[in-house]
């Protein structure tokens, strides 16, 4: 049953695995054509396991950035995943130990949650280190490859291969926006929020990590006032998505 | 670059990373029964992902016109209920076809 869980872990972390793997070989790229050594690079990816926390850390790091504008820096990118964890901390089973739990929390990126959120039942520690065990391997791996290799992958590839993360994304969302009328409105909303973040004056001088974590906070409240969720959705009512349906099935 | 000065940097960086995901893990060992609260993590997911592929995912690509066409293939398979692997993939392809046309 063990063995089960984490293997099922380890196939629905594929998916971000490949994803991943171009996504780190261009930040490699960057953080070695920016003057970081392959092996600070290497160690960067494994340690802190986020895309977008990462590119702005090597700017910052290039330029000689004192260690306190480095944390604030992470802590405003990186704050979403605060609620992301917060939404896990629902859903892993009631009786997993606290060693398992700083374990897990390693691992929530924004792939990683948003698989785990659509993951049938309850979570267990098995089934997580299976999930952010390939994952890891293909950031870090992605990294090294491509900070040695500084570029292998034909550009029109790598290209291509941007779109593949959003892809995931989108296939996360519409599952359920189409099954139910608050989740359409409320994904509607964000991406009308997202949106006037991108483009209005004023609003747009708001930093990337900021715009999502104010989005989030208030389009979720909005939501949860205006149309609260039945006993019986609870927080594991994504398990029922058509996508998960069709895992389950693969599996 | 010293290495001291790298190490530290690196650390700092994991370090407030790492906080962030870790605590509400720890401090939350309860499941939560506020129904707000409940709605409000159960609207989480949705939201922020909506809100970090639009507009995003129109820039993530060499072209415009290859991130439109792959946008497109996403949600046209995504609402055919198909994987995660699937549309991700399709949707790489989508815009591969159309650079390869020269858009």
């Amino acid at each position: 049953m063990k063995k089960k869980k984490f293997l099922q872990g380890i196939q629905d972390g594929m998916p971000i695995c490949l994803g991943y793997f171009s996504v780190s070989m261009a930040f490699g790229i960057t953080a070695v054509l920016s003057g970081m050594p392959v092996w600070a690079a290497v160690l960067t990816s494994l340690s802190n396991v986020t895309s977008a926390g990462q590119f702005a850390g090597v700017g910052i790091i290039v330029a000689g950035g004192s260690m306190i504008e480095l944390a604030f820096t992470q802590l405003i990118i990186n704050m979403r995943y605060f609620l992301m964890s917060l939404s896990v901390s629902q859903k892993v089973e009631s009786r997993m130990t606290t060693g398992q739990r700083l374990a897990v929390s390693y691992g929530i990126t924004d792939e990683i949650f948003a698989v785990s959120m659509q993951h049938k039942g309850e979570l267990t520690a098995v089934y997580m280190a299976g999930l952010i065990l390939m994952p890891v391997l293909g950031w870090t791996g992605g990294t090294l490859v491509g900070a040695v290799a500084t570029s292998v992958m034909p550009a029109i590839l790598q290209d291509a291969m941007g779109i593949a993360l959003y892809g995931m994304f989108i296939a996360i969302i519409v599952p359920p926006a189409r099954e139910h009328r608050n989740v359409l409105f409320a994904v509607l909303a964000a991406v009308a929020a997202s949106y006037a973040f991108a483009y209005m004056p004023v609003l747009k001088e708001i930093s990337g990590g900021w715009s999502i974590i104010i989005i989030t906070v208030v389009i979720s409240a909005l939501a949860a006032w205006l149309r609260p969720i039945e006993d019986e959705e609870s927080v594991s009512a994504a398990e029922d998505t058509p996508a998960a349906q069709e895992q389950e099935v693969h599996a | 670059m010293k290495t001291g000065y790298l190490l530290l940097a690196i650390f700092v960086m994991a370090f407030t990373t790492y906080l962030i995901r870790t605590l509400p893990m720890v401090i939350f060992r309860k499941k939560i029964t506020n129904r707000f609260v409940q709605s409000f993590l159960y609207y989480v997911p949705y939201v922020v992902l909506a809100a970090m592929t639009f507009p995003a995912v129109f820039g993530s690509t060499g072209s415009l016109a290859g991130a439109c066409a792959g946008c497109a293939v996403a949600v046209l398979l995504a609402y055919k209920g198909k994987g995660l692997l699937t549309v991700a993939v399709g949707a790489a392809l989508a815009v591969l076809a159309v650079q390869i046309m020269g858009f």
